[in-house]
């Protein structure tokens, strides 16, 4: 009724192939894209950038990339916090100007490159961050599973010691952190303190429609193809030719670039100042992984979703209990855990493959409603 | 005795040419347990190969020996006249080998045109890059495979199906969806490990069909390990017979019908 494909045909394989094959799903993709882009930016304040817009749209970027790995490749990762503090100082040290010391004449001597557009300082954290990726994901062409897992958690407390002690990564800083100086694209201010809230939106939605394109082509071709193999029966990959060292660093790399650009973002555009422990911790790591697992493993659409879901749902309920029902702020912040933990266990018991699949079969239903068969 | 060479022409009028791959005494051992012992045959370009025996005979081994599973610690694989070197199984597909499992192994998260296309992997090879942006090589790739998948599809009668998720799939579309997989690599070898095992006579005579017709429109070698002797006498050119790892017999499938150490093999015989 509300949902339908029938008189849709596809008359060649590339219409077949698109992201969105069904006419009403790629018109609802337009508007989506029209509505974020044309007219959210002139109605947001900054309240709602800061407390909604910012963090989904930085989180769902760490969703898509770790969902790469998790739910494309199969290998599991807690890790991504180390990644994004990867991402945001490598982004911190090309917008600052990355220095090089050189050994001259028995002298050590310090060379400033120029400072990189922030834009391009964002997109080289990525690649930054994949190197660094691919390194930690070594130990996967050789450990499965948990025991991965555990590899990985290495990756985050070693990142986040690194960036404590090497005072080269925050520019010998006495406090040892790192805050994001004014950088500018056209003229318009998007980090620093006088950016402006619509700035600030725009600039995370280009790099989130970016990644989460390119993940699309990614995961749709034959490099996901690949992926998908290697998570689903890795030894009937390898036999029918899929190099399992290629599949799974490639993975790696790919995953961790858009968890590098997250992290970049989440510093240089959300946090403006980061201390390393506090806002790359290992509860980054559980948080992305959380998202990714209550959205759906093996979806785009389920990044999103997870990400929307543990960043709207604290908001809304700490809007409800304190500014609706007037209750002290202490007992509602308790509440909180208590209702969001509730709810994701009620979650994951009702639809274990999340809420990707749980729209999936919405769809199903609504295809046929009101009619029962 | 014909010459490797040489071609010859069977009775219902195939072509069947010289030899494509030769297995020179192989010896597989796992640690003390001798899983196949000295053990010497070859396979002829466009023939179906069959290769029989008791359960634990070491067939399975045989194909894992083929497809690069396990590198066998004695003896030498001749593939289309060359040496080959002790490989990764990947390297092997990418050869031109392809194989399906006695017990189906699909990707059951994937639907069964991904799961085809990935049995695509030799003909595709554009870059990373490409792919993200998905223009050029890309783009052009996807399509160009999606119609030779298209034709396997078609062929092994699955249009029906190709959207849906292998995992919900019932067993013997599933033996079929795999078939296709390995078809799709357009292998000079296709090994099919038991591929109708668990299927009853209709679905038998299916596969059977395809298994022939894969060999006579796309002159496709095969080498297949079977239970059901009569399906094995009625498609194979040629059987190979092993017990406890050893040879036993190789030839026409009348010859190892009439062979007597393979009808003791079977049958059993009385130790004196």
């Amino acid at each position: 009724m509300f949902y339908r494909e029938a008189g849709d045909f596809k008359t060649s394989y590339e219409a077949d192939n698109q992201t969105f094959p069904i006419k009403f799903d790629r018109y609802r993709y337009y508007a989506v894209l029209v509505i974020a882009f044309a007219m959210v930016p002139f109605v947001i304040n900054d309240y709602w950038v800061n407390a909604v817009f910012l963090p989904f749209l930085i989180y769902s970027i760490a969703a898509i990339g770790l969902n790469i790995l998790v739910g494309y490749c199969g290998q599991v990762s807690l890790g991504t916090g180390g990644f994004m503090a990867v991402g945001a100082y490598a982004c911190y040290k090309f917008m600052t100007g990355l220095d090089i010391w050189l050994m001259q004449d028995g002298e050590w001597v310090r060379y400033a490159l120029p400072e990189i557009n922030i834009f391009f300082s964002v997109i080289l954290a990525g690649l930054v961050t994949s190197v660094v990726g691919v390194l930690f994901g070594l130990p996967s062409l050789r450990i499965k599973g948990f025991y991965l897992a555990v590899a990985t958690l290495a990756a985050q407390f070693f990142l986040v010691w690194l960036f404590n002690k090497w005072s080269w990564t925050y520019n010998y800083s006495a406090s040892g952190q790192i805050s994001a100086p004014e950088r500018t694209i056209m003229g318009v201010p998007v980090t620093g303190a006088e950016t402006a809230p619509w700035a600030a939106y725009l600039f995370c939605l280009v790099f989130l429609t970016l990644s989460a394109l390119i993940a699309r082509n990614l995961t749709r071709g034959m490099a996901g193809r690949k992926w998908m193999a290697i998570r689903d029966m890795d030894i009937a990959a390898e036999i029918i030719g899929v190099n399992p060292l290629k599949a799974k660093l490639s993975a790696f790399a790919v995953s961790s670039f858009f968890v590098g650009i997250a992290g970049a973002l989440f510093f240089a555009v959300y946090l403006g100042a980061v201390e390393v422990g506090e806002a790359f911790g290992i509860n980054k790591s559980f948080l992305v992984l959380f998202m990714v697992i209550i959205g759906g493993l093996g979806s785009i659409f389920g990044s999103f979703a997870g990400a929307a879901f543990l960043v709207l749902l604290p908001v809304l309920l700490k809007n409800t209990l304190v500014g609706g029902l007037g209750w002290p702020t202490d007992l509602a912040a308790h509440l909180e855990f208590i209702i969001v933990g509730g709810l994701i266990v009620t979650f994951l018991v009702a639809e274990p493959h999340g809420l990707a699949q749980l729209w999936r079969v919405t769809k199903e239903k609504l295809r046929l409603w009101p009619f029962p068969h | 005795m014909l010459d490797a060479t040489e071609g010859y022409i069977t009775e219902d009028g195939r072509n069947i040419g010289g030899v494509v791959m030769e297995m020179h005494n192989i010896t597989l051992r796992f640690g003390g347990v001798v899983a196949i012992k000295d053990i010497s045959f070859d396979i002829r370009e466009g023939e179906i190969r069959a290769i029989i025996g008791p359960n634990g005979a070491g067939k399975s081994s045989m194909l894992n020996v083929i497809s690069g599973f396990y590198n066998p610690q004695e003896g030498e694989v001749w593939y289309k006249g060359a040496k080959r070197p002790p490989m990764k199984p990947y390297q092997v597909a990418r050869q031109g080998i392809a194989r399906t499992f006695q017990n189906i192994a699909l990707f059951d998260g994937m639907s069964v045109l991904d799961n085809i296309m990935t049995g695509r992997i030799r003909q595709m090879q554009a870059g990373l890059l490409a792919q993200a942006l998905w223009k050029g090589k890309a783009e052009q790739e996807e399509v160009e495979n999606r119609e030779a998948v298209e034709k396997i599809i078609d062929f092994l009668e699955i249009q029906h199906i190709r959207k849906t998720p292998v995992g919900r799939l019932p067993y013997g579309l599933k033996k079929r969806v795999e078939l296709a997989r390995a078809l799709a690599a357009e292998p000079s070898i296709l090994l099919l490990d038991e591929p109708m095992a668990g299927m009853n006579v209709e679905e038998k005579e299916d596969m059977s069909r395809f298994v022939l017709d894969v060999n006579d429109e796309f002159g496709t070698t095969i080498a297949l390990i079977e239970h059901d002797m009569g399906v094995v006498m009625d498609l194979s050119d040629r059987v190979v017979v092993m017990d406890y790892g050893k040879k036993i017999g190789d030839g026409s499938p009348d010859e190892v019908r009439n062979n007597q150490a393979v009808i003791d093999a079977y049958l059993g015989v009385a130790h004196d």
